[in-house]
């Protein structure tokens, strides 16, 4: 369906960011971010008690592997999914597991989900660790056996196992590892904090990764509105010694730091519909997810951890805390001063793309970038939903080209083919078309339907194949047997025959010695 | 103390356009247009204007009741009123009422109720009620004045209500006192008794370019059409292509034959192009989607109307030609269709 990629847009992936190039549609957003940036990092303090959610990547639940009672030490392994357990889930401090219970676990559906209770014995204790020092000199394996151990997601938002994706990107061979600071969310501001804060750690984790994936070369891709950032990384990078990491700013503009469209913007070449970076040799992965490799290689960490912006005209002191995974929201909202009091919505992630939560009791998870509270002004009035009047808005403004508004119409009237055609499954969901909707059209969420629509229609033609497949395999099984009674029965006739006969050249030949015996008396 | 909070749909923002706004500022940009008309042809588009939307209106109303459909949502979405301004704009000032009564039954109706209402419909419904009246009642559509500066005008305000309420000029006026041939009728009937379009011209209506008084009209719509692109409700690829077709595909026929075709922008100036090509042929609804299936669409407005001027049976073509592409819209969109990204 798609055409081969060329020698020439391989050449310039080969390149990317020598130099800057557009995408097509997205939207000039008011950044809002100076807000939550000018107090320091905090650390959240201890809760009484800390909530694990077990669903906390993209993908099937974990399964806890503690029980109520017992003790566990920061950073031991509380739950994990997958072959290879490529999802894990640590305990974020030291205590006593209480239960183990169905929550609600801050996913966008909105679903309880089952959680680890922990209760906190205060002390905060490390688990043995395991520390590689020598990284360096580490056999790339190892260090890819780590990022699995720690429970490393992609802290952007999306939270897909880091450890498949490097796996994967070894296997299919490396030049560049992308590093994306380019938050292009409003409000949001956790990766450029990081970014002033801990250059250094973020350039310790892109020289792992580098190293972990085979990587000749790492780009560090930030928004031309951040301010010093780019000084504090580029001193990071001098002082690390490695001159093989180089610092791009691209253009903000709203969504710049999808992964797609940041490679589009760094090299100018599209990811093949369906495909995925490595085809171009890239890997890109979040700033905050290096910082995350660093710490579980160089320290032996596990992901417990994480920077969240509290921010928000709802929120009395926007800043940026790291938090344990599992405090419950209400107690970040607290340390930046509590709600204002026009605060009307809760959203965790950002304007865009995030989705509102019902309670602050909800914990902390690993996708949670950004806790925005909004008021009563920025979400008023509700506007009743109108007819599409084709105005085409949709299409100018979407980064994947598609056309929003026919496949609204084709959702609607259950075309499934000609919503596979029209490009249902290469929408990244970035909400830019449900923005400029003079209708009020939610569009996303009917594509998120229709996602899930396709999904479970492959499932069930999935589920037909392999009946199929198992009433053949029946047929074909009575069939073989069918033929092989026959063959035996043959057999046994044979048999018979053969033994009948050699019954009578028996008595034949007893009865030629008789004679014989008779002849000769 | 944990806190609730009520939820709802991303984006988190409070909407930044809605479709009453988008159709208020197509009555806005249509402002400068109307003074102009005024300035020139007096009170009677003003009246068939506000017959027109009370009709619109009044029709608009029925439907949603009769198919139960919200009625102070789509009432206050100014749709109905849009369609209404551009009906009545195409009309003769002194029509009687009852030519915006036909138009606006056939329009709000037929072309957009029974179509399923507000974004379904297939057909312009300024268009078909236009093009009904046009067909249906030859006579009174042909009746129009000439222009003139304020201080002239024939007829004063109450004439104008007598005549369009009563159906009859106020006594001691007659029709063939006081009305005047369009541009292109004169042009038409020149061609037909075998004369050149050079001697047509010489008729005292006709302007720089257009009609006189029309092509200032024409401007002021342009105007308006301007700040509906700067402003982003409408794309400019409409509103050009329809406009370069004519004149590129006017000038060819004009270098071939300067005697019986008008100059490329005696065509731009005359008659619905120009209202055409900014406010009824950009109807999102009826049109198509993509840029290039705009331009498409553009091109197809534009020769249609050219060929209908040229060898149709009606001195203008805009009308006929919108509708004939609306039938062409959803195919042009099926073959335009912007490549997927990565694909």
């Amino acid at each position: 369906m798609n055409p081969p990629l060329s020698h020439e847009q391989l050449e310039r992936a080969r390149n990317a960011g020598s130099q800057l190039h557009h995408f097509h549609g997205g939207l000039r957003l008011r950044h809002n971010k100076k807000i939550s940036c000018e107090l320091p990092l905090e650390a959240t303090p201890l809760p009484p008690r800390l909530f694990v959610p077990m669903l906390q990547h993209s993908g099937l639940s974990a399964e806890p592997t503690v029980k109520p009672g017992q003790h566990v030490f920061k950073g031991d392994q509380i739950g994990y999914y997958g072959v290879k357990e490529e999802m894990a889930v640590h305990a974020p401090t030291s205590g006593t597991v209480r239960l183990l219970t169905r929550r609600p676990i801050s996913h966008p559906s909105g679903e309880d989900g089952l959680c680890v209770v922990i209760e906190p014995d205060g002390l905060d204790q490390w688990t043995q660790l395991d520390p590689i020092e020598t990284w360096h000199h580490a056999d790339p394996a190892r260090l890819r056996q780590r990022i699995r151990e720690a429970g490393i997601v992609g802290l952007g938002g999306a939270v897909f196992p880091t450890a498949i994706k490097v796996d994967d990107a070894h296997e299919r061979g490396i030049h560049t590892l992308i590093l994306n600071g380019s938050e292009c969310e409003p409000y949001i501001s956790c990766d450029e904090m990081l970014m002033r804060e801990q250059p250094d750690s973020i350039v310790l984790g892109a020289r792992i990764l580098q190293r972990a994936i085979g990587a000749s070369r790492t780009i560090i891709a930030i928004e031309d509105q951040m301010g010093a950032v780019d000084q504090s990384l580029k001193a990071a990078v001098m002082k690390s010694g490695a001159d093989d990491i180089d610092i791009v700013k691209v253009t903000t503009i709203y969504p710049e730091g999808g992964e797609k469209q940041l490679i589009q913007v760094l090299t100018g070449v599209e990811v093949p519909s369906g495909g995925r970076p490595a085809d171009l040799g890239l890997l890109c992965q979040n700033v905050a997810t290096a910082t995350a490799v660093a710490k579980a290689v160089v320290e032996g960490k596990p992901l417990i951890e994480r920077i969240v912006t509290v921010t928000g005209s709802g929120i009395r002191q926007p800043r940026n805390l790291v938090a344990r995974i599992g405090t419950p929201i209400e107690i970040l909202v607290d340390q930046c001063g509590g709600y204002t009091e026009d605060a009307a919505r809760l959203v965790l992630g950002g304007p865009m793309m995030g989705y509102a939560l019902s309670s602050d009791s909800n914990p902390v998870i690993k996708a949670a970038n950004c806790i925005l509270v909004l008021s009563e002004l920025e979400i008023e009035p509700p506007q009743p939903e109108m007819p599409c009047i084709r105005c085409g808005e949709c299409a100018r403004v979407c980064p994947a080209l598609l056309l929003p508004q026919a496949l609204n119409w084709q959702i609607r009237s259950q075309q499934w083919d000609e919503v596979l055609e029209y490009g249902l499954k290469d929408c990244i969901e970035c909400g830019c078309c449900d923005f400029v909707c003079h209708s009020h059209i939610q569009l996303v969420d009917w594509f998120r339907y229709g996602k899930a629509e396709l999904r479970s229609q492959q499932a069930e033609r999935g589920k037909a194949e392999a009946a199929r497949a198992r009433f053949e395999a029946r047929e074909a099984r009575l069939a073989r047997e069918k033929q092989e009674r026959r063959q035996r029965l043959e057999q046994k006739k044979q048999d018979l025959r053969d033994q009948a006969d050699m019954k009578k050249k028996l008595a034949e030949s007893i009865e030629r010695v008789q004679s014989r015996k008779d002849g000769g008396k | 103390m944990s806190r609730k909070f009520d939820t709802g749909g991303a984006p988190h923002f409070p909407p930044h356009s809605t479709v009453a706004s988008v159709m208020q500022q197509v009555l806005y940009a249509l402002v400068p247009g109307v003074v102009a008309y005024v300035w020139f042809f007096g009170f009677g588009i003003l009246v068939q204007i506000l017959l027109a939307v009370a009709f619109a209106l009044m029709f608009e109303w029925i439907m949603l009741r009769l198919r139960k459909q919200p009625v102070r949502l789509f009432l206050g979405d100014y749709s109905a009123v849009v369609t209404a301004v551009l009906f009545a704009l195409c009309l003769p000032p002194l029509a009687p009422w009852w030519v915006a009564f036909t138009g606006m039954l056939f329009a709000i109706v037929l072309a957009k109720h029974l179509y399923g209402g507000l974004g379904h419909n297939v057909f312009n419904p300024a268009m078909v009620g236009y093009v009904v009246v046009l067909i249906g009642f030859p006579q009174v559509m042909s009746l129009w004045l000439p222009p003139a500066s304020p201080a002239d005008y024939t007829l004063g305000l109450g004439a104008v209500l007598h005549t369009i309420f009563l159906g009859h000029l106020p006594a001691g006026m007659t029709w063939d006192a006081i009305s005047q041939a369009t541009p292109l009728d004169t042009i038409r009937a020149t061609l037909a008794t075998g004369g050149m379009v050079s001697e047509a011209r010489e008729s005292p209506i006709f302007g720089d370019f257009g009609g006189l008084g029309w092509e200032w009209i024409a401007n002021f719509y342009a105007l308006g059409g301007l700040w509906l692109i700067w402003r982003r409700v409408i794309s400019w690829h409409i509103p050009v292509m329809t406009i370069a077709t004519v004149v590129a595909l006017g000038l060819v026929v004009y270098l071939a034959d300067p005697g019986s075709n008008p100059a490329p922008l005696q065509h731009v100036f005359s008659g619905a192009l120009v209202l055409g090509a900014f406010f009824i042929a950009t109807d999102p609804v009826t049109g198509c989607v993509s840029n290039r299936g705009r331009l498409i669409f553009a091109a197809g407005v534009g020769i249609l109307t050219l060929v209908i001027r040229r060898w149709g049976g009606y001195p203008d073509g805009v009308a006929f030609a919108v509708l004939l592409m609306n039938m062409a819209a959803p195919l042009i969109d099926r073959y335009t269709r912007p490549r997927i990204f990565g694909q």
